[in-house]
């Protein structure tokens, strides 16, 4: 058998697929947030807790009303994206005139609120949400066992953002959105309903969230806590990627997941900390991030 | 400062010397008064600079960790142990504040965040942090080798102020506490600091007019760093402890609330809203899983409707 | 203006000062004479050992009171619970005020092992009695002991180590793989365990470190399938060894190997589901269905909690019920009179048959080893355990002799 570095190919192999499904992950939530910072300019710190919320939406349809995992993977991040609604038109749009920071200062408490009332409600060891049933089992891969659910990880999150990186790049409503983003007053002048394609694109972009929960969930234990940790290594990657480009946040999002997929299995020690000290690197050489123009 | 000001200093600064007489609780005034100069050393940054950093906790966990093996292992006297925090945290900043720099708004606060998460794993995972048990029963000791800090034995004060000895360590908090408050109060109202507010303003005409804009925002950075060392190194001496708590996110998230609360560009806004922080976390302690609810309400109040804070607004209110 | 600046900030002054005036009120109403016996439960109401200690420790300590008979030498006997939010200095603000103020005799419960220690060097300075029961830290016996203040009820992680390593291996299960968590904790059980397994004739081919709080374990699985191991040995805590638990079921690495979990309760198999946690090797110091008394208790403790006690929550009851008993017998509530009681009296009720406080605070009884059930086997919500092996209390623990308690040492 062919090694790398000590470690059998096949294994490496293995890994790098694995790698490519939490990448997948990442660029999901990568792309929600780059969406809404860039038609809002707002960073949202309580994209984890959207994840989260997605999560445990298709645990309740599951549990309280038997609703199965395909419509919970239409039901739950739309429940999401309700919620996304109401937040942005109570309280989101309030803040557009002002400095960024208070949107991502609100966002914060938002993230403090929903995680507590989850924790209150559900304690914090979580629930379980069982594989589908058509997802049991594996493909043999030769080289490795793929769990099919994992196969499925990877192809749905591809397809979503290579279509959402089509409609906003390629479509007529994408120009329009990018219009909005660079003047909205020129964009309302040709009657165009700015507020509505601003409240459509948060709720869009935590809608991206809560499908990515409700993609996470038979994977991970569905707990409150499972977005705080995951939000932070997102902000990094969209440091990285630089937060202006949907194509970069894509690409940044899987690749940072093989590079952790390969410090998993040469150095595990740093395995969480490896997305951080990429990021001190890439700040270093282009402090606008990869894909990014200084605004 | 004017005549009346300084009544008004004057009158806090005898309530703070006479807190522990009239029932004040020493170990919780104490923690009042390092979250107070955590939040002032943050709000040097925020409300002075316009800078947010959203990582602060690693420098005030990362100093109280210093400062724990200084006095614990070393067996350093405070001072020198405090002192070895704050340089500790200094240095940290200047590495930090040199790549965070680089960046602007948003991504300056997305950056420290990230970093100091960094921070917070690399002290899970170091052992001379202790990770989850954290560094514990850190000795107090004698400050300049002469005045016991320690809790027991109940040694009279110069052998003649029957005092408890929290009430020692609460004092020699509180004059440190003053250091910072006046280094930070002399640093906002010097030239430096008139620079500082012209970057908050209008960065771009900083630049215009010739200075050196990141030069001065590392400056500040470093001395923000340096005293929530400062006050990072005083809890671990206070309390005897320092744990992983103190270099989490969500500690950094705290200390932008306290801010935030009290009135970002305020000078007394931290203090009062850190000290109601951490009266709530105190007095709520039987809530349960509210603290963290209630934490979040007021962080969404706050920026909705109260951007300026309690302190600002006082001043908003009384100036019309 | 400057005047303006200055009113606010004499406003200001005056928030200030009634929120002083608000501490002092807040601070005399502790006030209670001595000869009333006030116990604390300090514990985590709401972070990520809220189902682990809780609102069950605190029910479970009002149980033993009300069993005791609600009163002490004529008069109430008074609970207060605080919420530490895995917080040390908060969990040593809250205790000293207890200690200091509110007159509170001992506390009880103190999760998380950085608490756990802070809270029990504090009682050593104020020499009263602290009994830890939910974490699992060693050091609390030996280099942070306190033989006169500290007891250390419920399990410890050289135990863990012990009673997992030993009777697996007995079982059969002789070559070893471990994941572990990348922290002393992590650490200090994978060695603790590999010794006794080597000592029990077994092999440990090889370990792979994850750092704490990782959301996906398949890559560390992979690893392990690929060591060939019969066991796989989890030296990690909570979420983690939940997540990589099904993660484990994913990849289909049960079907050849098993999981033995080194520090895992009923709580987290309920939150795993049988399904997944099916076949896993765990060790617990009690279990709610072992004979009629604990199945009687946990009827009572589930008709107010809606759900089943875990042996944390059974450990709080006993010892404080064992407290309150050592009172009565010692007629006072001096922390030397009625610790040297606590350690003389053996501790035989629904959570340890001849259980005993050992000098350096330990409390020594019989640990178990459980497999978790098949779903087809389970009859009844929460009947998840087959019992595997029973290890005696001076077994599983360190022995004395080991101690590195230097108070003990003079």
């Amino acid at each position: 058998m062919t090694e790398i570095f000590g470690v059998p190919t096949q294994a490496l192999m293995g890994q790098l697929m694995i790698g490519l499904v939490n990448g997948s992950f990442y660029a999901m939530l990568s792309l929600g947030l780059a969406v809404i910072f860039g038609m809002l300019n707002v960073v949202n710190f309580a994209h984890g807790a959207f994840y989260m919320m997605g999560a445990f939406f298709s645990w309740m349809l599951l549990n309280y009303f038997g609703v199965n995992y395909w419509w919970s993977l239409l039901l739950a991040p739309l429940g999401v994206a309700i919620v996304g609604i109401i937040i942005e038109k109570t309280m989101l749009r309030w803040l557009y005139q002002l400095d960024h920071l208070y949107g991502l200062l609100l966002t914060f408490g938002l993230a403090l609120i929903i995680e507590g009332i989850f924790r209150d409600q559900y304690g914090v060891s979580g629930q379980p949400y069982d594989l589908p049933e058509l997802f049991k089992g594996a493909f043999d891969l030769g080289f490795m066992m793929l769990p099919k659910y994992r196969a499925w990880v990877i192809v749905a999150c591809l397809s979503i953002c290579f279509a959402t990186w089509f409609v906003i790049e390629r479509t007529r409503l994408g120009s329009y959105l990018r219009a909005g983003t660079e003047n909205p007053k020129l964009v309302q002048a040709f009657g165009i309903n700015v507020p509505l394609m601003v409240t459509l694109t948060y709720a869009f972009g935590v809608g991206l969230a809560g499908l990515a929960g409700v993609l996470a969930a038979p994977v991970y234990q569905v707990n409150p806590l499972m977005g705080s940790n995951i939000v932070i290594v997102v902000f990094a990657v969209v440091v990285i990627g630089g937060m202006g480009s949907i194509l970069g946040a894509i690409v940044t999002g899987l690749a940072l997941g093989l590079i952790e997929g390969l410090t998993k299995v040469f150095y595990p020690e740093a395995s969480a900390t490896v997305v951080f000290i990429i990021m001190a690197i890439v700040l270093l050489i282009r402090p606008a991030g990869l894909f990014g123009r200084e605004k | 400062m004017d005549k009346r000001t300084k009544i008004l200093y004057g009158i806090l600064l005898a309530g703070a010397v006479i807190a522990p007489f009239v029932g004040g609780y020493p170990l919780f005034l104490m923690s009042a008064l390092c979250f107070a100069l955590f939040a002032c050393a943050f709000n040097l940054l925020i409300g002075f600079t316009g800078l947010l950093s959203f990582g602060h906790a690693m420098f005030f966990g990362m100093a109280a960790y210093f400062c724990g093996h200084a006095a614990k292992v070393w067996g350093l006297t405070p001072e020198l142990a405090v002192l070895i925090g704050t340089a500790g945290a200094a240095a940290m900043g200047y590495l930090v504040g040199w790549l965070a720099v680089r960046r602007q708004g948003i991504y300056f606060a997305m950056v420290t965040l990230a970093l100091s998460q960094m921070v917070y794993f690399i002290c899970v995972q170091a052992p001379f942090t202790g990770a989850e048990d954290g560094l514990q029963n850190v000795p107090r000791g004698k400050a300049f080798g002469l005045i016991n800090l320690q809790s027991t034995p109940h040694d009279p004060l110069f052998g003649v102020i029957p005092v408890s000895d929290d009430i020692v360590m609460y004092y020699f908090v509180l004059a440190l506490f003053l250091l910072g408050f006046g280094v930070i109060y002399r640093a906002i109202y010097s030239p430096f600091g008139q620079v500082l507010k012209s970057i908050r303003e209008n960065e771009p005409r900083a630049l215009s007019l010739g200075y050196d804009v990141d030069k001065y925002k590392l400056m500040a950075f470093v001395l923000s760093a340096a005293l929530a060392g400062m006050a990072g190194a005083l809890k671990a001496l206070s309390v005897g402890a320092a744990s992983l708590t103190d270099v989490s996110w969500q500690m950094s998230g705290e200390v932008v609330l306290m801010t935030l609360l009290g009135g970002m560009g305020t000078i007394l806004g931290p203090v009062l809203g850190a000290t109601t922080i951490i009266t709530m976390q105190n007095y709520l302690a039987g809530f349960g899983s509210w603290v963290t609810i209630i934490m979040g309400v007021t962080f969404v109040v706050c920026v909705l409707a109260f951007r300026r804070g309690i302190v600002g607004e006082i001043a908003y209110r009384l100036k019309r | 203006m400057m005047k303006r600046k200055l009113l606010s900030t004499l406003v200001t002054a005056a928030l200030i000062c009634s929120a002083g005036t608000a501490t002092i009120a807040a601070a005399q109403q502790g006030k209670a004479s001595d000869d009333v016996v006030k116990i604390g439960v300090l514990t985590d109401m709401s972070g990520v050992y809220a189902d682990y200690g809780g609102p069950g420790a605190v029910m479970a300590a009002r149980m033993a009171i009300e069993d005791f008979g609600g009163k002490m030498f004529g008069k109430n006997i008074e609970l207060v619970n605080a919420d530490h939010q895995n917080k040390a200095d908060v969990a040593k603000n809250i205790t000293q005020q207890w200690f200091d103020r509110d007159k509170v005799d001992a506390t009880f419960e103190n999760l998380n092992s950085a608490v756990a220690i802070a809270v029990q060097g504090l009682g050593k300075e104020k020499n009263k009695i602290t009994v830890v029961t939910g974490a699992a830290s060693s050091k609390l016996t030996n280099e942070e002991c306190s033989p006169n203040t500290g007891i250390h009820y419920l399990m410890d992680t050289v135990a863990l180590g012990n009673v997992v390593g030993k009777a697996i291996v007995k079982d059969g299960g002789d070559s070893w793989f471990f994941l572990t968590a990348d922290y002393a904790f992590g650490q200090s059980l994978e060695k603790d365990t590999g010794d006794v397994v080597k000592a029990a004739g077994g092999k440990v081919l090889g370990s792979v470190k994850h750092p704490l709080s990782t959301s996906d374990f398949s890559s560390f699985l992979l690893q392990a399938q690929a060591s060939k191991a019969k066991i796989v040995g989890l030296a990690n805590a909570g979420l983690d060894t939940v997540n990589s638990i099904k993660a484990a079921s994913e990849f289909g690495l049960t079907k050849n190997q098993n999981l033995a979990a080194l520090l895992m309760l009923i709580t987290d198999v309920h939150a795993v589901g049988l399904n997944t946690a099916q076949g896993l090797y765990l060790t617990e110091g009690w279990y709610w269905d072992m004979n009629s008394e604990t199945r009687a208790w946990a009827k009572r403790y589930e008709e107010r909690m809606k759900k089943k006690p875990n042996s944390n929550h059974a450990s709080v009851y006993s010892s404080v019920l064992h407290y309150l008993n050592a009172v009565k017998a010692a007629g006072t509530d001096d922390t030397a009179a009625v610790l040297k009681k606590m350690k003389d009296t053996p501790i035989n009720d629904m959570f340890a048959k001849g259980g005993k406080i050992r000098e350096d605070g330990r409390m020594v009884h019989d640990m178990y080893l459980f497999q978790v059930k098949k779903p087809s086997e389970s009859k009844a919500p929460w009947d998840y355990y087959t019992l595997k092996g029973t290890v005696k209390g001076e077994d599983a623990f360190q022995p004395l002799a080991l101690s590195r308690c230097a108070a003990l040492k003079k």
